[in-house]
């Protein structure tokens, strides 16, 4: 029997649970490969190559060198793991959430300061 | 005998601990959030206890997923800050108290809660910022720390309940040691936040000043919410309150307020803050 899944509905959003984290599991481990500063350099110096180290999804792979957060949490990372990704490309955590939001950097700050996101459109 | 004084309640912000080691604290931007914190910092001067419980949560630096503990408490002697990508904070060595760490394991154990030991682990943001936040930029940290990771990033966590139940087993491990020690738990992580998805950014500034109040007055009834209320009220990443129930767990049932503070936004989070007593 399945389980039920409450959360499921919730717009917008993708929770990581047990079966997101099956699907994402090598790519979330490559991440954790960027908290190694010899590794970083290697995945800057050839990023297709480096990954190819990795048994990812082709997708998951373009998903990363698109840098397409959005795309790559539906197909399992996480977004404390995906942080690897944009730490290692020098960008704040509300940098790389500004692009999952379809906004400019600077529509996303100004919403951020001036309240956030109202939760009316739950 | 060794006894929890009080309890800290504070969101754990990355972008905090970066506005600190960059010295950015007095910038229009962070001035109001760090000024909510000076009350805090100069109660904690003249509160300083020997040991601090820790409640955090790791992001993908201790733990990969390769192997996700949902309770697990540092037993070691001292923890280096993690490299989470861009060089470890330059903030000092975490010490431990390996002692006290292996009592209250074997305690919460035998009392049910099957918590894993953790011999050597770095920590991340989820436990230095609280550290900075209270403490500012010794050369030393001026407690010991023993971190208790709680799993918050994979669903499902564990539910606040078991959170508030297993508080109240610390308080009783932590009680039934010998040395005289004072001992605070802090419960860091939340509040309001989502940091994914095309609903990132959401704040719920009605649902986190309601649970401030509920934590306060009722964290019985507070601890039965279910995990989908804090998903869809309060963001997906606001589930990481529930280690707040293991703080407010360790404490007596009537706590006195020494500072209540909220504040929005550090980054795309709301932050939360709360210093509690046990009521005289």
């Amino acid at each position: 029997m399945a389980l039920e899944k409450p959360y499921a509905d919730i717009p917008g959003t993708t929770i990581f649970d047990l079966d997101q984290a099956r699907k994402g599991y090598h790519l979330n481990q490559f991440c954790m490969s960027l908290m190694k500063p010899e590794n970083r350099q290697r995945f800057k110096a050839d990023e297709a190559v480096y990954l190819q180290a990795w048994p990812m999804t082709p997708e998951q792979r373009l998903g990363v060198l698109a840098r397409d957060y959005n795309r790559l949490i539906s197909l399992g990372g996480n977004i404390f793991f995906l942080s690897k990704i944009f730490s290692t490309d020098g960008k704040s955590v509300q940098q790389a959430v500004a692009t999952m939001t379809g906004m400019t950097q600077e529509q996303y700050a100004h919403m951020m300061s001036n309240g956030g996101r109202s939760p009316t459109a739950n | 005998m060794a006894r929890i004084t009080a309890g800290v309640a504070t969101s754990h912000v990355p972008a905090i601990g970066a506005a600190i080691d960059n010295q950015k604290t007095d910038t229009d931007y962070w001035r109001p959030l760090f000024a909510g914190y000076e009350a805090s910092k100069s109660w904690m001067a003249a509160h300083t206890p020997d040991v601090i419980i820790l409640v955090y949560n790791d992001h993908a630096s201790a733990f990969s997923l390769d192997i996700v503990p949902t309770f697990a408490i540092g037993c070691a002697d001292h923890y280096a800050p993690a490299d989470e990508g861009w060089g470890p904070r330059p903030v000092p060595i975490v010490e431990g108290h390996p002692e006290l760490a292996a009592h209250v394991a074997q305690s919460v154990i035998e009392q049910d809660f099957d918590l894993t030991i953790v011999n050597r682990m770095d920590v991340d943001h989820g436990l230095t910022v609280p550290l900075s936040l209270l403490f500012g930029q010794p050369k030393a940290w001026p407690a010991k720390v023993i971190p208790l990771a709680v799993n918050v990033v994979l669903y499902p966590p564990p539910s606040g309940r078991r959170c508030f139940e297993l508080g109240k087993a610390i308080r009783r491990a932590v009680e039934s040691f010998d040395e005289d020690l004072s001992v605070q738990i802090w419960g860091t992580g939340g509040m309001s936040h989502q940091l994914q998805g095309p609903r990132a950014g959401l704040i719920n500034s009605p649902w986190d000043n309601a649970f401030l109040d509920r934590l306060i007055e009722d964290p019985e009834g507070l601890s039965r919410v279910p995990h989908v209320e804090y998903l869809r009220e309060a963001g997906s990443e606001a589930i990481e309150l529930v280690m707040w129930l293991i703080m407010r767990g360790a404490l007596q049932d009537r706590v006195a307020v020494r500072h209540r503070f909220y504040h929005v936004p550090a980054s795309n989070t709301a932050v939360g803050h709360l210093v509690l007593e046990s009521a005289p």
